[in-house]
């Protein structure tokens, strides 16, 4: 929504309003691996993030201590100017972190309104009552069409019948039914070709624009730079910098990715902060 | 009584990218969607083969002795049912029965407990060797299939050890006998299959009017017919046939009750739904925040309990508990029931309404081959067939859906 941004600051700290989610000195290891070293990261209700850097520069692992299926070594994370610790999954989706992995974890055997509300079924008679198709498919239906979700024939149907777009929509839509604040998107379009990508882009933007966070993880630069409002970039475990997604950033942001450029030192974040 | 009415249950609204026709009715049966019906085909093939063969084989007693040789093997392919939706397997529900009804007789017979302690004492035998083996494979991260392995050998060796040196105990109480030996004259027969056939008419409306309330899409009206049609026809049918004989047997109610109660457990609690979720993806379940071990565990004292009912009724039927009581092809028959029925092996895919209907399939072969005086040589090959080929069309189904990129 609003590009206030200075280019390059460190961290997306801004002076208006608190972030959603602020990390800081997150520090991981795994085993005698350091993979993440005094990794800052903010972003803001209401703005994609996009979240940018080579193979094994440490994305998935930052995403994995943000949505608890990895939580930091070290370092502080606020959730909505709250110190919280991320402990498992549970907790992190209790905070209103949803996270959808590039593998999607969707249940091929069950149907759209069984994926989409799993574990959050609505029941009638009590909270240890039979399951009320009626109530969560309406919802379904209502979310569904609320996002404009196009292409989805039926959400009665097998995800398994699905293509990939369809099954990338009802991973996302699963976010926003549980009151997620902060959306993770792990390569959310990978494996997509250029329609699909475009509607699932398309519900990246829908998704900001109802007020939520949006963490897009992508190896293409072109999607992110479409949807991102600013782009933090990782590289070798360490922050490179955090870019506005403007066109004209493009260069840094790839120098950033790739350390190759003498203007921003290959390591430290300290050195994107010129 | 008939499995007729749950593959559509699952599907209200019929997929709008398939047309509801002959053919497409045809590439579903081909993919082993409408497992139900096929097991019904099946049924159907069996019966008739026997029925040719056999001049008794389709007459009131003897469909009414085959409700009484299922009983005990359908109720605890309910439990495999359960077990297999998860995608793991256990191996010594056949033992585990053979336990359970040992342990009852020994309290009966040897002890002088009265019917419902001794009777509960084997249900609770079940449960906790459930509880054991489930926590065990969840803790330890071993496959059920070797924990429950193991168990298949244990619990035949616990089966000697109850039994003592009598190797066989004959049953008295009347508590227990009956359980197998009580048939319902006409009069509880036809309200049974009235208020069953009201309750699932009104089950059907209420469900319609729910959602034409909410403005959801409806099932076509001729299909709701049919199949509210077919299911009543089923009961009326098979009370006709019960009734002209011995009467309804309360076995058969047991099986009936349990079926349709775990059927309403799988299909419309969240348990059951987180069952077909950790079968379906065990991932995905996890990250959704269902305590996968837990489900699974739950499922496994289920099963455990669920095969102590059925061993509890094979006790009652046969008057006795000895130390072949659960052994023999009595878990294989369990396990292929379910199968044959279109309940996956790979987990997540199929119905409880399987367990009686594979029980019947199995049942009426077994019962068509003893009518014929088949040797135990020949009835040995002919049911591993059997096995190996619901086996086979279930991973066919499997490859289908692969190769239609649904996996």
């Amino acid at each position: 929504m609003t590009r206030e941004v200075p280019g390059g600051a460190p961290t997306g700290a801004p002076a208006s309003p608190t972030p959603l989610l602020e990390m800081r000195g997150i520090e991981k290891y795994y085993g005698p691996v350091h993979a993440l070293t005094e990794v800052e990261f903010a972003v803001r209700a209401g703005e994609v993030m996009g979240l940018v850097g080579d193979n094994g520069a440490g994305k998935s692992t930052l995403i994995k201590t943000i949505s608890g299926v990895g939580p930091a070594d070290a370092g502080e994370i606020r959730f909505a100017g709250e110190l919280v610790r991320v402990r498992n999954p549970q907790h992190a989706a209790a905070l209103g972190v949803a996270a959808v992995y590039q593998d999607l974890a969707l249940c091929d055997n069950l149907d759209v309104v069984g994926n989409l509300f799993l574990n959050r079924e609505e029941r009638r008679w009590g909270r240890r009552g039979l399951l009320d198709e009626v109530a969560m498919e309406e919802q379904a239906r209502r979310l569904l069409e609320s996002l404009s979700i196009g292409g989805l024939p039926d959400v009665r149907r097998e995800v398994a019948t699905m293509s990939g777009g369809q099954r990338q929509s009802v991973a996302i839509t699963r976010a926003l039914l549980g009151e997620a604040k902060l959306v993770i998107l792990d390569e959310p379009t990978a494996a997509l070709g250029v329609v699909q990508t475009e509607q699932v882009l398309q519900l990246v933007r829908r998704l900001r624009d109802r007020g939520l966070g949006v963490v897009l993880v992508s190896h293409n630069l072109a999607d992110v730079f479409t949807v991102a409002d600013r782009i933090t970039v990782l590289r070798l475990g360490r922050n490179a910098g955090t870019f506005p997604a403007e066109p004209a950033f493009r260069q840094e942001v790839v120098a950033a990715i790739t350390g190759v450029t003498g203007d921003l030192a290959p390591t430290g974040s300290e050195d994107a902060d010129s | 009584m008939s499995a007729l009415p749950s593959q559509v249950v699952a599907e209200p609204s019929a997929p709008s990218s398939e047309l509801p026709g002959p053919r497409a009715a045809l590439r579903k049966l081909g993919r082993g969607e409408l497992g139900s019906l096929r097991v019904l085909i099946v049924l159907a093939i069996i019966w008739t083969v026997f029925g040719i063969a056999h001049d008794r084989f389709l007459s009131a007693v003897n469909l009414t002795n085959l409700t009484l040789q299922i009983a005990a093997v359908g109720t605890i392919s309910i439990g495999v049912v359960l077990v297999l939706l998860l995608g793991e397997i256990d191996l010594s529900v056949g033992a585990v029965s053979g336990l359970a009804g040992a342990v009852m007789a020994s309290l009966s017979v040897k002890a002088g407990w009265p019917a419902v302690p001794a009777i509960s004492a084997a249900l609770a035998t079940g449960a906790l060797i459930g509880l054991f083996q489930g926590t065990v494979a969840t803790r330890l991260e071993i496959p059920t299939f070797v924990v429950t392995l193991a168990g298949l050998l244990a619990w035949q060796g616990a089966l000697l050890q109850v039994l003592g040196k009598t190797g066989t105990l004959n049953l008295t109480d009347p508590g227990i006998v009956n359980l197998a030996n009580t048939f319902y004259g006409d009069a509880v027969g036809w309200i049974l299959a009235v208020g069953s056939i009201a309750a699932i008419c009104a089950a059907a409306l209420l469900g319609r009017r729910r959602r034409a309330a909410a403005k959801l899409p409806l099932e076509p009206l001729p299909a709701l017919v049919l199949r509210v049609g077919a299911a009543a026809a089923a009961i009326v049918a098979a009370m006709a046939v019960l009734n002209s004989d011995r009467g309804v047997p309360l076995a058969l109610l047991i099986l009936v009750v349990l079926v349709v109660l775990f059927d309403t457990i799988a299909m419309r609690t969240g348990f059951g739904r987180h069952i077909y979720a950790v079968g379906g993806n065990e991932e995905a379940a996890r990250r959704s925040g269902i305590r996968v071990n837990r489900v699974r565990t739950i499922v496994f004292v289920l099963a455990s309990t669920l095969a102590a009912t059925g061993g509890v009724l094979e006790a009652s039927r046969l008057l006795a508990a000895n130390q072949s009581s659960g052994g023999g092809d009595l878990l294989l028959l369990a396990i292929a029931g379910p199968v044959i029925a279109g309940v996956s092996l790979f987990g997540g895919r199929g119905r409880v309404w399987g367990a009686l209907a594979g029980a019947l399939v199995i049942g009426s072969i077994s019962n068509g081959m003893d009518l014929l005086n088949f040797e135990s040589s020949v009835k040995f090959m002919v049911t591993g067939g059997v096995l190996l080929a619901a086996v086979s069309l279930d991973a066919i189904a499997r490859m289908r859906r692969r190769a239609h990129g649904r996996l």
